[in-house]
């Protein structure tokens, strides 16, 4: 199985590639790379996401046949994509951090700023935070309810269609952390950074 | 209900762990890959490696320590220590540090706090605050605590949220390796000026100061170093009296 981690420029992937490095260990093959026949010609894609909206939506338009490239995987051909963080984010059809940004639009929905009740939430929202599973998702096998995984952001996707949302976490108001719609997959926290139990949400997507 | 965070700090000085006295006298306590994993294992919420003399000294050896550690270590890691620049951050980040933590380039050169939280996001850009009481006021330190800048740290935190910080990590130079507990005063007096979260550090005795450094300080993580060191007590006997004590820990 051939799996491509998009290098885009979008920020720090070590951790990502470290963790689905040591998950795959020597079954699977991890390419790490922004080749667009490499990404087409794979089994699974990996889309990470750091820094602003904005700042990842630029770093995908600039490599020219990208965006084509990945929608042509997840959208043409329904291979199975994870997106993370701001790499799910990008699923929406716009996004508002910095400036207006046009996403992908895999997913309808948007990208707000988590509403921190006047000062009342700390922003970003960073640590450790239970995940409240409200529908079963294939990443989350022998994933308990309740389990602690790792965020940082300060924005948050919200999809018009709410049957996509795998599940949510309690900070402020319900904030989405994971969505699946058919193929395509999403966390908004970081399970390259969630310990055991992140390492085992990236072994199930890679044994979707 | 998002946790509070608790944090070792592995001080590293050419590839090996030292905690400082008042950053003098130290002493050694073993190979910092070994160390973070036995913390990370042990249920450590995030690992942070303090490069101490980084400023004077060749750094090559953090590189490969960091490098390392990220292949083991699957819970977030900060670095700081020497992060001067732009260059350094990136190379770090290479390496595997999730987050960087700057210290005196960010007192001398708040463009490096700009132009960094823009390139790699907030969420990797720690502010490290060296603060040490004088009158009414806490002062801002640099260098490894060896110069006062004169900045007010209440000012200077505020400044640095709006630089683009992601969180601060908040020293007391007054508190730092006497082991008589944080400057709580200092961290709720911070806490409140600014939005982001704050890693209370500088002073860890006993497991009640790190229930004062959340209760009293309003700190979301507190980070402590000789406690966990000398086997004086395990992270997970941390979480338990943090959790009897009604703070809310990941278990």
């Amino acid at each position: 199985m051939k799996v491509t981690i998009v290098d885009y420029n979008s920020g720090n992937i070590s951790s990502v590639i470290n963790s689905f490095k040591e998950v795959a260990q020597d079954t699977v093959n991890i390419e790490v790379t922004a080749d667009l026949k490499k990404i087409t010609s794979s089994d699974k894609v990996v889309l990470p996401g750091q820094g602003s909206f904005k700042s990842c939506v630029d770093a995908l338009n600039k490599i020219n046949g990208l965006t084509e490239a990945l929608t042509e995987f997840a959208i043409s051909n329904k291979k199975p994509l994870l997106g993370i963080c701001v790499g799910l984010q990008m699923f929406a059809d716009i996004g508002y951090e910095e400036t207006e940004t046009k996403g992908l639009g895999w997913i309808s929905g948007k990208v707000l700023k988590i509403d921190n009740q006047n000062g009342k939430y700390k922003l970003p929202h960073i640590g450790w935070n239970q995940i409240n599973i409200i529908k079963q998702s294939k990443i989350f096998e022998n994933i308990e309810n309740n389990s602690h995984m790792y965020f940082v952001h300060s924005y948050e996707f919200i999809p018009n269609d709410k049957n996509v949302i795998s599940s949510t976490t309690d900070y402020s108001s319900n904030i989405v952390c994971s969505v699946e719609k058919e193929n395509i997959f999403g966390t908004q926290f970081h399970p390259e950074k969630s310990d055991k139990l992140g390492l085992n949400i990236i072994d199930n997507f890679l044994n979707i | 209900m998002l946790k509070n965070r608790i944090i070792p700090c592995l001080d590293v000085k050419n590839g090996r762990v030292v905690k400082g006295i008042n950053f003098v006298n130290l002493k050694d306590a073993g190979d910092p890959v070994e160390q973070a994993k036995i913390y990370s294992d042990g249920g450590a919420d995030e690992i942070c490696f303090l490069d101490i003399t980084a400023s004077n000294e060749n750094r090559d050896t953090i590189y490969d320590v960091v490098e390392r550690t990220s292949k083991k270590c699957f819970v977030p890691l900060t670095v700081g220590g020497g992060v001067r620049s732009i260059d350094d951050i990136n190379k770090l980040l290479n390496c595997g540090a999730d987050k960087v933590s700057i210290n005196t380039a960010a007192v001398e050169n708040p463009k490096v706090v700009i132009d960094s939280s823009k390139k790699f996001g907030s969420q990797c850009i720690v502010v490290a605050i060296d603060a040490k009481k004088n009158g009414n006021k806490w002062e801002i330190f640099t260098h490894g605590g060896r110069n006062n800048s004169g900045l007010d740290a209440l000012e200077y935190a505020k400044k640095m949220e709006d630089n683009g910080a992601g969180e601060l990590l908040v020293t007391s130079m007054d508190r730092d390796g006497t082991q008589i507990g944080y400057d709580v005063d200092l961290m709720s007096k911070i806490s409140s000026k600014v939005n982001i979260p704050l890693i209370a550090s500088g002073g860890v005795g006993n497991l009640d100061h790190l229930v004062d450094g959340i209760k009293l300080g309003n700190a979301s993580a507190v980070l402590a170093a000789s406690i966990f060191h000398y086997g004086k007590h395990s992270i997970q006997e941390a979480k338990e009296y943090l959790d009897s004590k009604g703070i809310p820990v990941r278990i």
